[in-house]
């Protein structure tokens, strides 16, 4: 449901994300890791990302979202493993005391840019 | 999120749609690399919502200076945060001085029944914000503005009626509270994992209902141990008062424990 806000997060990060002297290239390809517990749905995300991204130099990039399963450690018994359904009970010794390795991420881990600008044009 | 009909407990899966599909060469773990001719990968490696991370330390950073005890109480629509917010209230005040910030996407009806408590009320329309389904911790931060935060001892947050969204969100509270009340189903927990793993107690609301529904309680009780074993659930009734003695206590304690530290 807050996709829209969250795609402008991602268009703030990946404008800063630009090195200065790559200004003006193209993002072709956000990359980013979404962790199966959060609260986004990718297509609606690529929706909203669309939109935000006309006219700056984001638009048209493709988001590409790779999807983290959920995983935990129990601190008794050291176990790990992927929880697929809303138990978060250790398999092996029942413990409770466990430790979410991944699952929660929402994260840019990096962008693509073209430089067709660079390649062409003299950026002095 | 969930599927519209909301039958899935996670997200539902993307296929092999990841960023490795493309067809091209695509390599990872270096700083800057070049992937085919005119394309660079520059790595990033940055949470979507530090933005909202970084507010909400600075928030917890003034709750703290001030010594302001900060409750964020969520829910589905309608499960009862207001009415039992206004009970909690009543047995709060005036021994501890409270505020209330509530979140609605639009309307004043909440802000009022609370105002009715005698404590400051600061109602947030999301509409302003693009009719978000969170409170998010900018939008706390300046409904601060409206408040003496040197007479406040316990600020107790009522977030916008939704058990996804807000999950996601960090304010600066110090405890998270979510409401589930018996109308709407055991299997709640379980479609809704991170809100219930995100929240510090639970308060399982409208039992007085209980003798008019097929609920059973005790489902509801083991998925969420299984989901979050340990989380207190109070049994309790918005509308009669019944079971408010435990829940008053643990926020008492909660309370009492930031006072000491
Ligand atoms: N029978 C009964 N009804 C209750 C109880 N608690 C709340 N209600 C009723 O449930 C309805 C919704 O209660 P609210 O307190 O407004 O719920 P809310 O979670 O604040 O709703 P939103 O802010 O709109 O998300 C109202 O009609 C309340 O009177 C309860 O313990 N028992
Ligand atoms: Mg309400
Ligand atoms: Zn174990």
């Amino acid at each position: 449901m807050h996709e829209m806000g969250i795609a402008m997060d991602i268009l703030r990060i990946v404008q800063e994300s630009i090195p200065a002297e790559m200004a003006g290239s193209k993002v072709q390809r956000v990359n980013l890791k979404v962790g199966k517990l959060s609260a986004i749905v990718p297509e609606s995300l690529r929706f909203c990302f669309n939109v935000v991204a006309a006219n700056t130099a984001a638009e048209g990039a493709e988001l590409a979202v790779e999807e983290v399963p959920v995983v935990a450690r129990c601190n008794d018994c050291g176990h790990a493993w992927t929880i697929d359904e809303a138990v978060f009970v250790c398999p092996k010794c029942r413990g409770a005391r466990i430790e979410m390795l991944s699952g929660r991420e929402l994260d840019i881990v990096s962008i693509e840019l073209s430089e067709e600008e660079g390649d062409h044009a003299d950026p002095r | 999120m969930l599927t519209p009909d909301k039958t899935l407990i996670y997200r539902h899966h993307e296929g092999h749609k990841g960023p490795h599909s493309h067809p091209h060469p695509h390599p990872h773990g270096g700083g800057v690399d070049t992937q085919r001719s005119g394309s660079r990968e520059i790595k990033v490696v940055r949470r979507v919502l530090d933005a909202n991370d970084m507010m909400a330390a600075r928030n917890r950073e003034l709750f703290a200076a001030k010594q302001i005890f900060v409750l964020n109480v969520m829910s589905s629509p309608g499960s009862g945060k207001t009415t039992t917010l206004r009970k909690t209230l009543s047995h709060l005040m005036p021994g501890l001085r409270c505020a209330v910030i509530v979140g609605d996407i639009c309307t004043t009806i909440d802000a009022d029944r609370l105002a009715e408590s005698g404590a400051p009320v600061v109602q947030i329309n999301t509409d302003a914000f693009g009719g978000d389904c969170h409170l998010a911790a900018h939008v706390i931060e300046r409904a601060l503005a409206g408040l003496d935060l040197d007479a406040i001892d316990v600020l107790i947050v009522e977030n916008i009626g939704n058990l996804v969204c807000p999950a996601e969100f960090d304010i600066g509270e110090d405890k998270r509270v979510v409401i589930l009340s018996v109308t709407e189903g055991e299997d709640k927990p379980a479609k809704y994992p991170l809100m219930f793993r995100e929240c510090d107690a639970m308060l399982l609301n409208k039992i007085d209902l209980l003798p008019h529904l097929e609920y059973d309680v005790q489902a509801t009780l083991s998925s969420v141990a299984q989901i979050h074993p340990g989380m207190p659930v109070f049994q309790i009734s918005a509308k009669t008062g019944e079971g408010f003695e435990a829940w008053l206590a643990w926020l008492a304690a909660e309370v009492d424990a930031k006072r000491k530290r």
